[in-house]
């Protein structure tokens, strides 16, 4: 077992109560890899204490990198959430922690 | 015609640093400087801000910026494109007119309208976050268009040395003057595509140049103390390179653009502006030479027919209180500190939220891997709709240091008003904008 923060790195992103995860291989041979073993249930279950929606991955070729957009991740949403870190701007971090075959 | 201009970004958000966009104009040879300034909720602060003083309800930092940047746009003969208008643009024009006319500046100031449609809004209307009607929500006290490029270009096209705007979409304040100098067809959803992939490459500023993406461990970038913003050369093709400005800190590489280019992308395949519904996946980058990277392969759908409008409502007042607790037993301590304040006080509050910072506060959980810290951070907030209630949860950590557990330091409050954002889709042809020029 590995840590993605081994292999990949991601940047967090927001809109209202969507968050957004990339995840980009260091080598970009590792996008296969990635590919096989990072599904968005996996991501949805590693996440499921945040994530109260759907998860969506998104295949992005060209850069050889993989979106992962997920919904009611957010509490409230951005502009009203409680929560210390109300974008979610640190849970790239979070993501780098499932560890994968 | 040109073949080639370059567009400099010197703002990433409203707080942004100051000096890099300074630099970015002094030696970056710019035709155009954009300053993007808008966050989702910014509109919403500037138009309490208005309600309170009518000169007021641009961008706070705007002065600040003008005052250092104007001498240097009119030396080097480089436009600015800016949404530091916020919720006041026309103030802010006479407020940069007041500035240039102090320096014994001549410029010209093209402040756009239209954005604001408060006035345009069915309150009854459900929005698209909740599914409720709009003003269920909270007293409504903003609303405002995105904005394309078909409302910047008649601005462009005048002889405006500063295109001063309200809300925008980011990318649209790039596209604009590639669609202006180019004569590029704006019914050309590829080249739309391909132009606003290299906008918002560059919206977030210091994001494409290190800032935002650095790790000492796997991602290190050097002097970050210096990030430099930055530039692209962009191609009547569509193409671009994306740079710095030598000697500047931070790095633009392949990495840095990957991912800015998926930063706050829903669905990579449609990116949705006012102006394209833009395809990001066959996106390429290369890098051509240190620090300077080629775009190329962006595409994309003809534009929507409605625009996005966000409405700003006063969603209330949080309260935060915080205090540390550190050695032997800090994290019981800190959670009996806890459970005195719930027990006090969280019936008062419909939200009531309790973290310990060092421990689970950003992912709420430490995924089993992390020792108990020697040193902790209770954090309490609430939301209320009252001010004084809000302010309660700080005034009753703070008096944990005399009436809660041992060893209690470094107590803070804060209380603040909450104003919540949801949004809308507005038929294109209810918006109506127009211009109008300010002369120093």
């Amino acid at each position: 077992m590995i840590k993605l923060s081994k292999i990949a790195h991601s940047r967090a992103g927001d809109k209202g109560n969507i968050l957004m995860l990339s995840l980009i291989p260091f080598e970009e041979k590792d996008y296969e890899w990635l590919l096989r073993e990072v599904t968005a249930e996996k991501v949805k279950a590693h996440l499921s204490h945040l994530i109260k929606g759907e998860v969506i991955r998104y295949e992005i070729p060209g850069i050889h990198a993989l979106q992962f957009t997920c919904y009611q991740a957010l509490g409230p949403g951005v502009t009203t959430s409680l929560a210390l870190d109300a974008h979610g701007k640190s849970l790239s971090y979070a993501l780098l922690e499932m560890e994968i075959e | 015609m040109k073949k080639s201009i370059r567009i400099g970004s010197g703002a990433g958000f409203s707080g942004d640093r100051i000096e890099p966009a300074l630099i970015l104009t002094e030696k970056g040879n710019l035709d155009y400087l954009v300053l993007e300034c808008l966050a989702e909720r910014t509109i919403a602060l500037a138009q309490k801000q208005k309600q309170i003083n009518p000169s007021l309800g641009y961008d706070p930092l705007l002065e600040r910026r003008i005052e250092g940047l104007l001498p240097l746009l009119v030396k080097h003969r480089t436009r600015l494109v800016t949404n530091m208008g916020a919720a006041n643009p026309l103030a802010a024009g006479n407020k940069i007119i007041e500035i240039a006319k102090k320096q014994g500046l001549k410029v010209k100031v093209a402040v756009v309208h239209g954005d604001d449609v408060l006035s345009l809004l069915d309150p009854e209307e459900n929005c698209l976050e909740t599914g409720l009607p709009l003003q269920s929500h909270g007293k409504i006290v903003s609303a405002n268009a995105y904005l394309g490029i078909d409302t910047l270009l008649p601005a462009l096209q005048s002889e405006a040395d500063i295109i001063l705007t309200g809300r925008v979409a980011d990318p649209s304040l790039f596209l604009a003057p590639m669609v202006h100098e180019f004569s590029w067809n704006s019914n050309n959803p590829v080249l739309m595509g391909k132009g606003t992939v290299i906008g918002h490459l560059l919206e977030c500023a210091g994001q494409i140049t290190g800032g935002y993406f650095a790790d000492p461990v796997s991602k290190p970038v050097d002097g970050l103390e210096n990030l430099g913003f930055p530039f692209a050369d962009i191609l009547d093709n569509g193409t671009a390179t994306i740079s710095k400005v030598p000697g500047t800190g931070g790095k633009v590489s392949v990495q840095t653009a990957k991912e800015q280019l998926l930063y706050e992308v829903i669905d990579p395949s449609k990116y949705i502006t006012p102006d394209v519904v833009a395809d990001f996946r066959e996106v390429k980058i290369d890098q051509i030479e240190n620090d300077t990277i080629q775009i190329s392969g962006g595409s994309g759908k003809p534009k929507p027919e409605k625009l996005k409008v966000s409405v700003g409502y006063e969603a209330g007042f949080v309260g935060e209180g915080e205090i540390s607790y550190a050695g032997a037993h800090a994290l019981e301590r800190a959670k009996l500190a806890g459970v005195i304040i719930e027990k006090r006080i969280g019936h008062l509050y419909p939200e009531f939220r309790i973290d310990y910072i060092g421990l689970n506060s950003l992912h709420g959980t430490d995924f089993g891997n992390s020792p108990i810290p020697y040193e902790i951070r209770l954090r309490v907030s609430g939301k209320s709709k009252d001010q004084k209630t809000a302010a309660l949860i700080g005034e009753e950590v703070e008096a944990l240091y005399t009436n809660g557990p041992a060893g209690g330091g470094g107590a803070r409050k804060s209380v603040r008003e909450l104003l919540g954002v949801v949004s809308v889709l507005m038929d294109r042809n209810k918006v109506k904008t127009t211009f109008e020029i300010l002369e120093s």
